[in-house]
């Protein structure tokens, strides 16, 4: 290898050290008109009427846009199109936008905005999953699973009940994990125009041009053909520009209309109301331990608070109970997930999608259980760590796990013997575990296409090109793209040129979402350069009358492994495969491989394979503040092979860092204007001065242990690295204070106002612990029911009326399980 | 309250006089951005609360979020296109660059020239005294750590004088402080 695992300068960092990097607010046209939105000041009302009329008179104004110009609905989900550009009869959070003002300058659009009169009827609030859980009516949205329920699902892998009877101790937790938001320093951003051809293109800050490439055309109503999305270089994502974003179809309508150039650029408060992040939720979960340690079985229940609308959600509620079983060895499995309808910003994805709230859940009561096994943490974890090649009671396909390599690596960095259940009290270490996908097994819209394309066009003058629809939203996907080609072919990394993110010239890649660019991408690049590989080197063998086996691609060179003096440059290798094939380009492309899991939901979870992770973080807690100083956190990432150890040690940092800003401080909260000021449902801290982030004087030391056995399903045998190393550093933050003060706060974000409660309350004789008390009933459905692999099953739900269709039942009575299975209890 | 249309400024932009004439109310990040075609500067808030929009004014950072451009008549402004000399970078820009200092690159614009004014006054500053410089700048993907090592990096390539080969990555060995 001479590129791969190699520290090197990404390709595109020269750009960014010197301003050059174009983000999509940078851009400008000739021409260019500037869009504002007016948003929502109420968060549930219907609109009774709209006048724009003085907003058009106003000097400077050329167009007013209302939900009726664009009132196609669509969604990430093919599940959830439940959005509108602009709202239609009804707003859903306070943000909701609700009409659009095109006019010569941003400032000049900002005034026509407050010109617009739009009149609301005020609906009642949902203003928390309990009240949506209470409160069928009014219905945020007319679909879903009754009520302001969104969606419950269910299932049972193996008879649960019984795996818990048969254990020694059973232990039933609460957690909540409150929800915060990405964060970007890059507000999202957005430039539609008219081509010369009468065709459109939308340049975005966006993680998933695909995704957006396909809304546009539905809402739009013109072929996709003379649609072109371009995602300029995301600054920072973190899964928040990873759905298709009203403002996005606002400027690509107004450009059609107007036939010139139409920017937004939205401010940070817009961005803190788009949100589109992490999920609230609210967990139980029930496990059953022997004496040793063994779990036989585990119940998990969440509720979600999803906000005003579908985006990801869906997919978030399968993944808050995907994952555990790919971690530890859980025989049996029960999961039962609910996410309903609030009127606040919309949550989606965020770094980890779905699963580090369970994990802090799952993470803690592991803790709970070693400590009343008198058992060592890791040494639990180590007796239950899955097995390399598990198929898991939920049918997950295990290939590689290096987690008990990266529990001794923290155990040993961190000194655990000496400093676990040892240190002076206010000082703790805390240690967790977790594993995360490398890429979705399945794409968000059905089909038996590549989730990744790779084209490659190879110069006669040495050059090479490589074209992919991947998005670089800082995590270095064009880097992955020029290092895996570089290294096939031989050359040096910076002679690549990516294209990327451009639905015009690169093939599909579905998007930066999911940990799935550096597998999906990088085993496409592969072979499309292993292609080009192979023409080149026919032609050499012809030339110079070497076999093609010998023949070696290195250092700018093809020569001969014998003689090494005898070959051909790079560029003259062209030269001799275009002379003898014609113009050189090649294509790779990449699916994941079929999941095993066979029942309805089962989509959600699969990979090619899974990273893990495991932490010990330390901290110093002061018992007369509650004040939690992080002096050291150390993290061992299974990470395959690191293409490029600079960029993946930055990703494993970043985790870390994103993880404590959860984990002490990070909280998208909300608060009631006063009545004068219609009492509505806001969020209580819109700016970054006020939603507290980590800065540099917060930072700790970070010690990143890299482990390295590579994965056969990986590109030269990478997994991910972007999100996994956020997961486990909330639970063994939870743990490390555990350690230190005595004091379980089983809630996320944990503040010191939680840490003297929680120590007052042991002052008062009561359990010292803040976190939910108990969990709500929830309607959940009866759940489907899939035997283990252990246990004879074969990936079937054996009471799926779907099922039964391939064997001839009676519609009709396929319709009437189907009723009841809906129906919720 | 009645508004001249336009403002003029004469000032100095990374070494060259400009004369320009914009609308009163642009902070001078926009009037950097929007009428002297420097995108570089960046903008996440126009509250003074990120850091992307620091630049040197007279040499001191600022956030020019803040700053109104009328305010810069005069002075002398530096931004990050006007870091490099010709084709050679500045040595904190190729430590930030092989080293993994910017991932998505969106502060680091001004990370760099809060550094540099950092580094033009403690050309040896101390892994504290670059926290505490840093400390008003965000930045939401790296954590910090490798932004602190491009600057302790680039401090060395200064001190060389030259912009030599980068460090040997930090150790990956257990119990190695990269601190």
């Amino acid at each position: 290898m001479n590129v791969i695992g190699k520290p090197r300068r990404r390709v595109d960092g020269r750009a960014k050290v010197v301003g050059q990097t174009r983000f999509a607010d940078d851009l400008v046209l000739p021409r260019m008109l500037h869009c504002k939105l007016l948003r929502s000041p109420h968060p549930h009302a219907t609109i009774v009427s709209i006048d724009a009329a003085r907003a058009l008179a106003h000097p400077g104004v050329h167009l007013v846009l209302t939900g009726k110009d664009v009132p196609v609905e669509y969604g990430i989900l093919p599940v959830s199109q439940d959005e509108s550009a602009l709202c239609v009869d009804k707003v859903r959070f306070v943000g909701d936008p609700v009409a659009a003002v095109i006019a010569q300058d941003e400032r000049t659009a900002q005034d026509a905005v407050d010109l617009l009169d739009v009149t609301y009827a005020p609906l009642a609030t949902i203003a928390e999953p309990e009240d949506a859980l209470a409160r069928p009516e009014p219905r945020i949205h007319a679909y879903g699973d009754g009520g302001n329920v969104h969606k419950a699902v269910a299932f049972t892998f193996g008879d649960v009940d019984a795996a818990l009877a048969s254990a020694d101790h059973v232990f039933d937790d609460t957690f909540y994990f409150s929800g915060n938001t990405h964060l970007p320093i890059e507000q999202q951003a957005s430039l539609a125009a008219v081509d010369g051809d009468g065709k459109l293109t939308l340049w975005s800050s966006t993680q998933t041009p695909h995704y957006v490439h396909r809304a546009l055309a539905k809402v739009l109503g013109i072929p996709p053909a003379r649609i072109r999305v371009i995602a300029c270089p995301n600054g920072g994502g973190f899964g928040g520009k990873s759905d298709v974003l009203n403002h996005e179809v606002v400027v690509a309508k107004a450009a059609l209309l107007l036939g010139r150039p139409v920017k937004i650029a939205l401010t940070r408060e817009e961005v803190f109301y788009c949100h589109r992040g992490r999920h609230p939720v609210l967990m139980r979960f029930r496990t059953g331990v022997k004496n040793d340690g063994t779990l036989t079985g585990v119940h998990l229940q969440t509720l979600l608070d999803g906000g005003a609308y579908g985006s990801y959600g869906v997919a978030s509620t399968f993944y808050t109970g995907a994952l555990q079983t790919v971690t530890y060895k859980i025989p049996r499995y029960k999961f039962e997930g609910c996410r309903v309808f609030t009127n606040k910003p919309p949550r989606g994805p965020k770094r980890g999608h779905g699963t580090p709230q369970p994990r802090f859940g799952q993470e803690v009561q592991l803790d709970k259980i070693a400590e009343r096994l008198n058992l060592d943490p890791a040494e639990l974890r180590l007796r239950i760590v899955e097995e390399p090649g598990a198929l898991t009671a939920n049918y997950l396909q295990v290939r590689t796990i290096g987690l008990a390599e990266c529990i001794r690596r923290v155990v040993a960095s961190s000194r655990w013997a000496q400093t676990h259940r040892k240190l002076p009290e206010g000082r703790g270490v805390g240690l967790a575990c977790s594993s995360y996908l490398t890429g979705a097994g399945l794409p968000i819209y059905w089909n038996r296409m590549p989730h990744s394309g790779v084209q490659l066009k190879l110069d006669r003058g040495g050059g090479v090109t490589a074209f992919c629809g991947a998005t670089e939203i800082g995590q270095g996907s064009d880097d992955v793209l020029a290092a895996c080609v570089a290294e096939i072919l031989g050359i040096d990394p910076m002679d690549v040129r990516t294209v990327t993110g451009d639905t015009d010239l690169g093939p599909v890649d579905l998007g930066s979402y999911s940990s799935r660019v550096t597998l999906m991408m990088g085993n496409a690049a592969i072979e499309a350069a292993q292609r080009a590989r192979d023409l080149l080197a026919q032609a050499v063998s012809r030339k110079l009358t070497i076999p093609v086996p010998r023949l070696v691609f290195a250092g700018g060179r093809v020569f001969d492994a014998e003689d090494p003096e005898t070959g051909r440059s790079f560029a003259e290798a062209v030269v001799l495969a275009e002379e003898a094939f014609g113009t050189i380009g090649t294509v790779g492309s990449y699916a994941p491989p079929a999941s095993a899991a066979r029942f309805k939901g089962g989509g959600v979870g699969p990979s090619p394979t899974y990273s893990y992770t495991a932490c010990v973080v330390e901290v110093e807690v002061d018992p007369a503040t509650g004040w939690i100083h992080v002096p050291r956190v150390h993290i061992a990432h299974d990470i395959g092979r690191a293409l490029n150890p600079t960029l993946a040690r930055g990703q494993v940092e970043g985790s870390v860092y994103m993880a404590l800003g959860e984990a002490l401080m990070e909280e998208q909260s909300f608060r009631r204007l006063p009545p004068r000021l219609s009492s509505a449902l806001v969020l209580k801290m819109p700016s970054m001065l006020e939603y507290k982030s980590p800065g540099s004087h917060d930072m700790p030391e970070v010690l990143c242990e890299l482990v390295e056995d590579p994965d056969p399903a990986g590109p030269f045998g990478a997994k991910e690295v972007g999100q996994g190393p956020l997961a486990p550093v909330i639970p063994a933050l939870a743990n490390a204070v555990y350690d230190a003060v005595g004091v379980r706060i089983d809630e996320i974000p944990i503040t010191p106002e939680k840490i003297l409660a929680a120590l007052e309350a042991r002052a008062k004789g009561k359990p010292a612990r803040v976190g939910p008390e108990s969990f709500p009933t929830v309607p959940y459905p009866e759940p489907l029911s899939v035997p283990p692999p252990q246990e004879g099953g074969d990936g079937r739900a054996v009471n799926d009326p779907e099922r039964h269709g391939t064997t001839k039942l009676d519609p009709r009575a396929a319709d009437e399980l189907r009723r009841q299975r809906d129906v919720p209890r | 309250m009645s508004f001249p249309e336009k403002a003029r400024l004469t000032f100095r932009v990374n070494g060259e006089a400009q004369d320009v004439l914009f609308a009163p109310y642009k902070t001078l990040l926009e009037v950097l951005r929007e009428d002297l075609a420097l995108p570089g500067t960046k903008h996440g808030c126009e509250l003074g609360e990120c850091g992307a929009c620091a630049v040197l004014l007279d040499g001191e950072p600022v956030l020019s979020c803040l700053v109104l451009g009328v305010e810069c008549a005069g002075r002398e402004v530096l931004t990050v296109e006007g870091l490099a000399s010709g084709p050679e970078l500045h040595p904190l820009q190729e430590a930030f660059a092989d080293l993994g200092g910017a991932q998505c690159g969106y502060c680091t614009p001004g990370i760099l020239v809060t550094a540099k004014a950092l580094l033009d006054r403690t050309p040896d500053p101390t892994r504290a005294q670059i926290r505490e410089a840093l400390s008003g700048n965000l930045c939401r993907c790296t954590g910090y750590q490798q932004i602190f090592e491009a600057v302790e990096e680039g401090v060395r390539r200064c001190a060389r004088g030259d912009h030599g080969t980068p460090e040997p990555e930090p150790s990956n060995e257990p119990g190695v402080v990269t601190e």
